[in-house]
C-alpha cells in the first residue's frame, strides 16, 4: 500500500513537471519525463510477469515431482492394459467352459428324453395287453438298461452343471480387476484436471501432492504380468504356508 | 447347521450357496460385507462363517478380527474364500484366527475338503 501511494505521488510529480515543461516549450525535458512515466508501467508489467512465471514454475515443478503421476505413467497404465487383458482371458475361459459343458450336456438330456419316450410307448402297449411274452422280455431288458443309463447320465449332468456353476466365478474375479482400472481412470482424470488448471494459468498448489505410503489395501486376483512379489501360486501353496504356521 | 456367506459379489455368494447345498448344507444366509454381516452374526445363531476379504465397507479380515474379539462369537469357525494371495495376507489371516483359507479361483473339491477339515477339527 505504502509502495503504491509513493508510486502515484511520484507519478503526480512527474505529470506536473511534464505540464510545466510543455508550457515552457521545453521539448527535450518533456520527452525525458514521458519516457520516465511510461517506464513505470513497464516495470509493473515485468514484475507481474515475473510473479506469474515463478508461480507457474513452482506449480509445474510440484506437478512433475508428484510421485503418483510418475507411477501412473510408468507402471499403472501398462498394468491397466495387462489387467484388461486378464479380463478378456478370464471371461473367454469361463465362456468356453460353460459352452463345452452345455454341448456335452445336451446329448445326455436328448438320450434320456428319447429313451423315456420309447419306453413310455412300449409301456402303454403292455398296459393295453398288446405285448407278446417275447416283446415283454425285450421291454424288461430295455427298462433295466434305461435305469442304468439314467443313473450314469444324471450324474454326468450334475457334474456338467457344477462346472457351469463354478465357471461363473469369473464375474467376481474380473469385477475386482475392473474396479482397480476404474480407480486408475479416476486418478488420471484428476491429474488431467490439474494439468488443465495449470495451463489455464490459474495454478494452485497441488492437493494431490501427498506422498502415499506403501499400498496395503486388498490386491484382488493375481494378474499374470502385473502382480509380482510375494504371492502364492495356488491353493497348494496356501496349504503349505498354513501348515508351516501349524495349521 | 446355519452358515453365513459374506461376499460383495452376488454371483460368488450364489456359487458358494449352491456348492454348500450340494454338500448337504441347505440353511445358508448371505451378506455383502462385514458391516452387514457382523450384526447378523451377533443376533442370529450361526455355526459357520464363509467370508471374502476384499469388500467395500468392512473387509473380511476386519470381520474376522471382530468375530474373534466378540466373546459370544469368538469360537465361530471361519473360512476365508478370497482372491487375496499375498503371503503376508495369509499369515495375517492365520494370526487373526482363521480356520481355513481358500484362494479364488477354486474348485468344488477344494471347498468341500476345507469345510470337512474344519468340521473334523471342531468336532475333535
Amino acid at each position: 500500500m505504502a509502495e503504491s501511494s509513493a508510486r502515484s505521488s511520484a507519478r503526480l510529480q512527474l505529470a506536473r513537471a511534464l505540464v510545466s515543461y510543455l508550457e515552457a516549450g521545453n521539448e527535450n525535458d518533456a520527452g525525458d519525463v514521458i519516457a520516465e512515466l511510461s517506464g513505470f508501467g513497464d516495470s509493473q508489467l515485468f514484475q507481474e510477469i515475473g510473479r506469474l512465471t515463478r508461480e507457474l514454475h513452482d506449480s509445474i515443478n510440484s506437478f512433475v515431482a508428484d510421485a503418483k503421476l510418475a507411477d501412473i505413467a510408468q507402471h499403472e497404465m501398462p498394468d491397466a492394459a495387462e489387467r484388461l487383458r486378464y479380463v478378456i482371458t478370464t471371461t473367454e475361459q469361463a465362456a468356453n467352459t460353460t459352452l463345452s459343458a452345455v454341448e456335452e450336456s445336451l446329448p445326455l438330456a436328448d438320450t434320456l428324453r428319447s429313451d423315456a419316450r420309447h419306453l413310455a410307448d412300449q409301456w402303454e402297449r403292455f398296459k393295453s395287453r398288446q405285448l407278446s411274452v417275447d416283446d415283454f422280455r425285450e421291454l424288461s431288458g430295455e427298462l433295466s438298461s434305461f435305469l442304468a443309463v439314467t443313473q450314469t447320465n444324471s450324474e454326468a449332468l450334475h457334474d456338467k452343471l457344477s462346472e457351469v456353476l463354478m465357471a461363473q466365478g469369473y464375474q467376481d474375479l474380473t469385477g475386482q480387476v475392473i474396479c482397480k482400472v476404474i480407480t486408475l481412470v479416476n486418478d488420471v482424470e484428476g491429474k488431467l484436471v490439474e494439468l488443465v488448471r495449470l495451463s489455464g494459468n490459474r495454478a494452485r498448489s497441488s492437493e494431490g501432492n501427498v506422498m502415499e505410503g506403501p499400498d496395503d489395501s486388498p490386491q484382488g486376483p493375481v494378474v499374470p504380468g502385473v502382480d509380482k512379489g510375494d504371492v502364492v501360486s495356488g491353493q497348494d501353496d496356501v496349504d503349505d504356508l498354513l501348515s508351516s504356521l501349524g495349521f | 447347521m446355519k452358515i453365513l456367506i459374506v461376499d460383495d459379489f452376488s454371483t460368488m455368494r450364489r456359487i458358494i450357496k449352491n456348492l454348500l447345498r450340494d454338500l448337504g448344507f441347505t440353511n445358508t444366509e448371505e451378506a455383502d460385507d462385514g458391516t452387514t454381516a457382523l450384526p447378523m452374526l451377533q443376533s442370529g445363531k450361526y455355526d459357520f462363517l464363509i467370508t471374502d476379504w476384499n469388500m467395500p465397507g468392512m473387509q473380511g479380515i476386519d470381520l474376522l478380527k471382530a468375530v474373534r474379539s466378540d466373546a459370544k462369537l469368538a469360537g465361530l469357525p471361519v473360512l476365508m474364500v478370497t482372491a487375496e494371495s499375498k503371503r503376508d495376507q495369509i499369515v495375517e489371516a492365520a494370526q487373526a484366527g482363521v480356520n481355513g483359507y481358500v484362494v479364488k479361483p477354486f474348485t468344488a473339491g477344494t471347498l468341500e475338503e476345507k469345510i470337512n477339515k474344519i468340521f473334523e477339527r471342531v468336532a475333535a
